[in-house]
């Protein structure tokens, strides 16, 4: 039940239970006994678990506090104490008046609310008077008590008693004639203990007896005397010297219930809608207009919509932005709905100026990628890793000599990914070279946040060439948190090299574990089934008499990467120009024999067939990722 | 100054206590001071002269604490009644939201209650504050002495409220009235804040 004298006190705790150690930190709430402090403190933390229940809340009592200090100092165990409640994300405290003359305490809780508040933890207290009023208290801490919002809990205003007492009735099934409520409510009760002590008289008196209770009865049953005239301005005084003598705090309560009556509830509204909005950091000009010019108050609500709206606008805006360049997060446009549009154009600005992560090259498709025994591994392993990227193989490490066409793969897997999805999904595809050199670039304009968000805002990564990382300690830093970021959301890694990890000098410990957490696979040197697909690709186009046999003799010579292949075709091409006749046997021999020998591939290690063999291969390990043992860090 | 102030949630009201010398103005201070509960006295400031009257003026801040969420004080203010000070009071009335007038009831102080009534309307003209719009309330005080020394408040009335503002008899030294008064001119200062195009 919120009243006017609650008011404040209810919406910072609301504020505060929102976004707890981000509002009003400490908040200090202070209010006579029996008004709801315990109450309102109890539901910013129901609230606050309710919101985030991740969050550790601890609500105690300073008693409860001391003893349990005490306890831990004689169980010699203090420090487990300090660790205790050092690890609260919102502490809870109630009665801060018992802090009086325990400086003990004092020094522990000092040192508490230093620890809690240096790292954004919300701390809420109660008491029963403001903290600069708690008697015998360090000063240090009474500063820090106070360093947030110190709110008080006023005594309930006529209205709200009313509300209370009728609450409480429906509560209880009970009902009163008419006008018993009312002079109930409009006894001097300081407190809502007392008034619910009240009633609860009353409707032992109504049940027990049997009888309704008058309205007339009321006064009479509580302390006897009537209650005195209230509210009413033309007191005419007449010779009334002798009438009881209007004191402070009736006159206080007098004056309460005339600014109820006389503030214009709408400008309430709005003024709470500017505290709140400037407490969270926005301009509120526009609602602070509308106050000073108290004009047609019809509309309002109106402005208050429309400039929740543009701050909603503009939290959407900001979320993005920042996503993309962090640094625009601090940016005053975000703060002020009146510059909404100039917001738009900065986040516009921030969208245009973003440029994706470098993706993979069109020029790499899969299905030209020729496949047989020697690479058939690497492949199938792509092949999954498109068919479901993030689920399988994760990261996908591939190594080979120079030229079997890893970066090909790579490439292709990426682009695989990316047509898999319509388009959708961001690849980005680099060689670790190239990510290297972003990253010093990225450290000399200083917007390395943004380059690191390129990276992990990507749904899939592919990075070639990844032994160039070897020995470069600050990219290995970047591309290990780059890694964890990605793979613990499930995309795809994807990462080639000219050798294994474990033959990678220089390569830290946490990347190498990482980088054989998934698969590694390699492609080896084509053997002569790819060489003569290879062959009769490339040679597709050229015009030779003798197709067949030419291949079968290109084959047979043995090339130790496609790149190789490629380049033999290329010099064939060039004889037979030179020579001006088609591309024959013969040309090929002549040209191929009659010059340094072609280095002869090890055939030997492709042979090794028996574990190439497609059918013999497991291709689905399960439950992989839960037998590795990752090395402590 | 602004009476009501929503964004820091402030109401101030500037309340002057107007009367001829010796008529009880600063007693009405002094008492409401003395009714102040510890935890809210402010300082009450007071110049005076050697002899005990109001030189300049007394200032009584009163705060009210957190009323429907508004900061709530009150400023109190005495003018030094004495003719010749005529320049203080001007100074002390500038910006008053609502204006006490405390007369003697002693009945051979009558003409000074009228001079000095006249008085406030003529400063209140001069500041273009219309004397008929601005709240005020007339309090009789020293009720408490003799009859044979004092009018009574019929008779007062007759004398000084011929406006028909809300008046109160007052016994400042003791305490009765002297809170209905300041109540009435609260609430009718107070009044004004729902009707903020008649408030300067």
């Amino acid at each position: 039940m919120t009243g006017t004298a609650s008011r404040l006190a209810v919406a910072a705790a609301h504020a505060v239970a929102e976004q707890p150690g981000l509002t009003y930190n400490p908040l200090f709430i202070y209010g006579s006994s029996g008004l709801g402090k315990t109450h309102l403190i109890g539901a910013i933390g129901n609230l606050v678990q309710q919101r985030q229940p991740q969050l550790a809340v601890e609500y105690v009592t300073l008693e409860d506090f001391v003893e349990q200090l005490h306890a831990a100092i004689a169980a010699n165990e203090a420090e487990r104490f300090k660790q205790r409640y050092g690890r609260v994300d919102v502490l809870l405290l109630d009665d801060m008046q018992f802090l009086t003359g325990r400086r003990e305490t004092q020094a522990e809780l000092l040192r508490l609310l230093n620890a809690l508040q240096g790292t954004g933890r919300q701390v809420v207290m109660t008491s029963d008077r403001p903290p600069s009023e708690i008697p015998d208290v360090d000063e240090r801490l009474i500063t820090r008590l106070s360093g947030g919002l110190i709110v008080d809990v006023g005594a309930p205003d006529y209205e709200t008693r009313i509300a209370i007492l009728r609450a409480k009735c429906d509560e209880r099934g009970m009902r009163f004639q008419t006008g018993v409520l009312d002079e109930l409510a409009k006894l001097d009760f300081h407190n809502i203990r007392e008034l619910q002590g009240a009633l609860n008289k009353l409707i032992a008196t109504q049940a027990l007896g049997g009888d309704q209770i008058r309205a007339e009865q009321v006064p009479g049953m509580f302390g006897g005397a009537p209650p005195p005239p209230r509210a009413s301005v033309q007191v005419r005084a007449s010779r009334a010297i002798s009438r009881p003598v209007l004191d402070f705090q009736s006159f206080v309560s007098d004056i309460e219930s005339s600014i109820a009556k006389h503030v214009d509830p709408w400008k309430i509204k709005v003024a709470e809608a500017v505290a709140y909005w400037n407490g969270e950091g926005y301009r509120t000009m526009q609602l602070e207009r509308i106050l000073q010019n108290a004009g047609p108050k019809a509309d309002f609500e109106a402005a208050l919509r429309e400039y929740f709206a543009a701050v909603e606008r503009l939290r959407a805006l900001e979320g993005a932005a920042t996503a993309i360049d962090p640094a625009l997060g601090a940016n005053d446009v975000f703060r002020d709905p009146e510059r909404l549009a100039d917001a738009e154009a900065l986040a516009n600005r921030a969208f245009s100026g973003a440029t994706p992560p470098p993706g993979p090259s069109a020029a790499f498709a899969r299905a030209e990628f020729e496949v047989s025994a020697s690479n058939q591994l690497a492949v199938r392993a792509a092949d999954a890793v498109i068919e479901e990227p993030g689920k399988k193989y994760n990261p996908l490490f591939i190594h080979g000599p120079s030229g079997v066409g890893k970066t090909h793969l790579a490439n292709a897997i990426g682009n695989e990914i990316i047509d898999l999805s319509g388009g959708a999904s961001v690849v980005a595809c680099v060689s670790a070279q190239q990510f290297m050199d972003e990253l010093i670039a990225a450290m000399q304009d200083g917007s390395v946040d943004r380059w690191r968000t390129r990276y992990r805002s990507a749904d899939a990564l592919v990075i070639d060439d990844v032994q160039f990382v070897a020995g470069k300690e600050r990219t290995q830093e970047e591309l290990f948190h780059v890694f964890n970021a990605l793979h613990s959301e499930g995309k795809q890694l994807v990462f080639a090299s000219d050798r294994p990890p474990r033959q990678l000098d220089g390569l830290e410990e946490r990347l190498r574990s990482r980088f054989e957490g998934g698969l590694v696979v390699e492609m080896q040197a084509p053997d002569r089934a790819l060489r003569e697909k290879l062959y009769a690709h490339y040679l597709n186009e050229v015009e030779t008499p003798d197709r067949d046999a030419l291949i079968a003799y290109l084959a047979d010579r043995g090339a130790t990467s496609v790149r190789e292949v490629i380049g033999i075709v290329n010099r064939l091409i060039a004889a037979a120009d030179i020579a001006g006749m088609p591309l024959l046997l013969s040309v090929a021999k002549t040209e191929l024999d009659s010059t340094t020998p072609a280095p002869h591939a090890p055939e030997a290690r492709v042979a090794d067939g028996y574990f190439l063999d497609d059918e013999k291969i497991v291709w689905h390990l399960p439950d992989v990722a839960g037998r590795l043992i990752e090395e402590p860090r | 100054m602004s009476l009501v102030n929503y964004q820091t949630r402030e109401i101030t009201c500037k309340i002057v206590y107007y009367g001829p010398g010796r008529s009880g103005k600063t007693t009405n201070l002094h008492y409401i001071y003395s009714q102040v509960p510890q935890d809210r006295k402010g300082k009450m400031v007071s110049l005076a002269t050697q002899t005990d009257r109001t030189l300049f003026f007394d200032f009584l801040p009163l705060d009210l604490g957190t009323i429907s969420g508004f900061t709530t004080r009150f400023q109190l203010y005495t003018v030094p009644g004495q003719v010749y000070y005529q320049a203080t009071r001007k100074l002390v009335l500038q910006g008053a939201d609502g204006v006490v007038f405390v007369a003697d009831s002693q009945a051979r102080q009558l003409q000074e209650n009228i001079e000095s009534f006249q008085d406030l309307h003529q400063n209140l003209s001069e500041q273009s504050v219309d004397p008929r719009s601005i709240p005020l309330v007339i309090q009789y005080n020293t009720q408490d002495l003799p009859r044979e020394l004092i009018l009574t408040t019929a008779e007062l009335s007759d004398a000084i409220n011929f406006r028909s503002v809300p008046d109160y008899s007052g016994d400042a030294l003791h305490g009765p009235g002297v809170f209905e008064t300041l109540r009435g001119i609260s609430e009718i200062v107070l009044k004004r804040l729902s009707t903020p195009s008649s408030a300067r």
